[in-house]
């Protein structure tokens, strides 16, 4: 999607190329078409795209992708609840969505 | 087995605009199981989908002319792409459905063709190992279910990329409106009260005029932040919510104080566009829930910078509201 950008740098998301098979799962899989396989190695070619949705984690069989795994549809009312449970220590409760 | 139709009933759409507005929106759901449309028959392709009603319509509409099989995964009435994000559309719960379906009994092959959308929460791999049946990855929308099917089960680079057009952003926007009449309630009630509060302790009738300037002037912020936001949301300049926010809460503000209320005085103009800015600005950042592109970390990020000021705003404008009458 290359009309919307969100804030560049902010996404968690590691790939390990050294465990990387090539399979192309993450490449079929992202909706915002940031891998490419090159050379028989997965590669993120627009890293600043991630919207950190996970199914390109999910769907790699060697565990090469790390994205950020806090659940959350990323609404603010879910957020502000979530930081405010945190400081009361209270388990995080999800949203209605 | 229940065979459904591939064109929606006026029921169906009346359920489609409730859930749209958001009424009984989480009781708004299908039985699990396994469904057709067309002629099906043991060699037709078994699509999988969520059981919240508007995602099982959205698939069926699409399906004219098309003989498939539709299996259902009890998501608890939530769409494939969060129940994949909360991890209730996974391999498991499919599994679950295959084998109560008797699945393997009923079609001649081994195949299920799962939303992208679903990729999320569901590895394909794991399938094969719980029931038998491999999943592929079909198009991110059903639309393009028939065009992926005629292509030998392909999906272009379209299809697996997410959009996000007007339209697309536009039918969010009664959901986000209709989901905040409680805060809204209360800030009504709040806002009449304080508007009272002057020399004379508390006056209904300065309560009820300048409370309705301030009724109006947070309906004004709600809808330059979660309406005029969203829909002019790749012209606003800037890439954080709450700056976009601030940006049409600031311009509907400005249009409100010296355009659309003559009783009002400078002190409290002042103060009702510091309420329109710092409200439209956290309505237009909750929004960030709703877009199909925005990360987490992201959003946090922003967060921690818009919600400072989105509070130091409303700081200012309650002082500037409380204390308009005393001085004035």
């Amino acid at each position: 999607m290359k009309d919307f950008r969100y804030i560049d740098g902010a996404a968690i998301l590691k790939l390990d190329q050294e465990a990387c098979i090539g399979c192309g799962m993450c490449a079929t899989v992202c909706p915002h078409r940031i891998f490419a396989v090159q050379d028989k190695k997965a590669a993120i070619v627009d890293y600043n795209a991630c919207m950190e949705c996970g199914a390109c984690a999910r769907n790699c069989p060697v565990e090469a992708i790390y994205v950020n795994p806090d659940d959350g549809c990323g609404c603010a009312a879910l957020i502000i609840n979530s930081w405010l449970s945190k400081i009361r220590g209270k388990p995080v409760t999800g949203c209605g969505c | 087995m229940p065979k459904v139709g591939t064109t929606l009933s006026l029921r169906d759409h009346l359920g489609t605009v409730r859930a749209r507005v958001g009424i009984a929106r989480n009781q708004y759901k299908i039985n699990p199981g396994l469904y057709c449309v067309g002629n099906v028959a043991a060699a037709s392709p078994v699509l999988v989908t969520a059981n919240y009603k508007l995602s099982f319509d959205a698939l069926r509409r699409e399906l004219a002319g098309i003989d498939a099989w539709i299996l259902v995964a009890d998501t608890r009435g939530i769409n494939v792409w969060c129940a994949a994000g909360k991890g209730t559309f996974c391999a498991g719960e499919i599994a679950l459905q295959v084998q109560r379906a008797g699945l393997e009994k009923i079609v001649s092959h081994r195949e299920l063709i799962l939303p992208q959308f679903g990729a999320t929460g569901v590895a394909s791999r794991e399938l094969n190992k719980l029931c038998g049946f491999k999943g592929i990855f079909g198009p991110l929308r059903a639309e393009d279910i028939p065009r992926f099917l005629d292509n030998g089960k392909k999906a272009d680079e379209p299809m697996r990329t997410v959009t996000f057009s007007l339209g697309e952003r536009l039918i969010l926007v009664p959901v986000e409106i209709a989901l905040i009449w409680k805060p809204f309630a209360l800030v009504l009630l709040t806002l009449f009260v304080l508007s009272g509060i002057g020399p004379d302790v508390f006056s209904v009738q300065a309560s009820l005029a300048r409370g309705a300037n301030a009724a109006w002037a947070t309906v004004l912020a709600i809808l330059a932040g979660a309406f005029a936001t969203p829909a002019l949301l790749p012209w606003i300049p800037g890439r954080q919510f709450w700056l976009k926010g601030v940006l049409t809460g600031a311009l509907a503000g400005l249009a409100y104080v010296y355009g659309g209320m003559d009783s009002a005085g400078t002190i409290e103009k002042f103060g009702l566009w510091f309420w329109i800015v710092a409200a439209a600005s956290y309505m237009a950042m909750n929004f960030t829930g709703a877009t199909p592109y925005t990360s987490l970390s992201g959003v946090e990020k922003e967060m921690r910078r818009g919600l400072p000021v989105q509070c130091v705003g409303a700081a200012a404008a309650l002082v500037l509201w409380i204390a308009a009458p005393f001085i004035s």
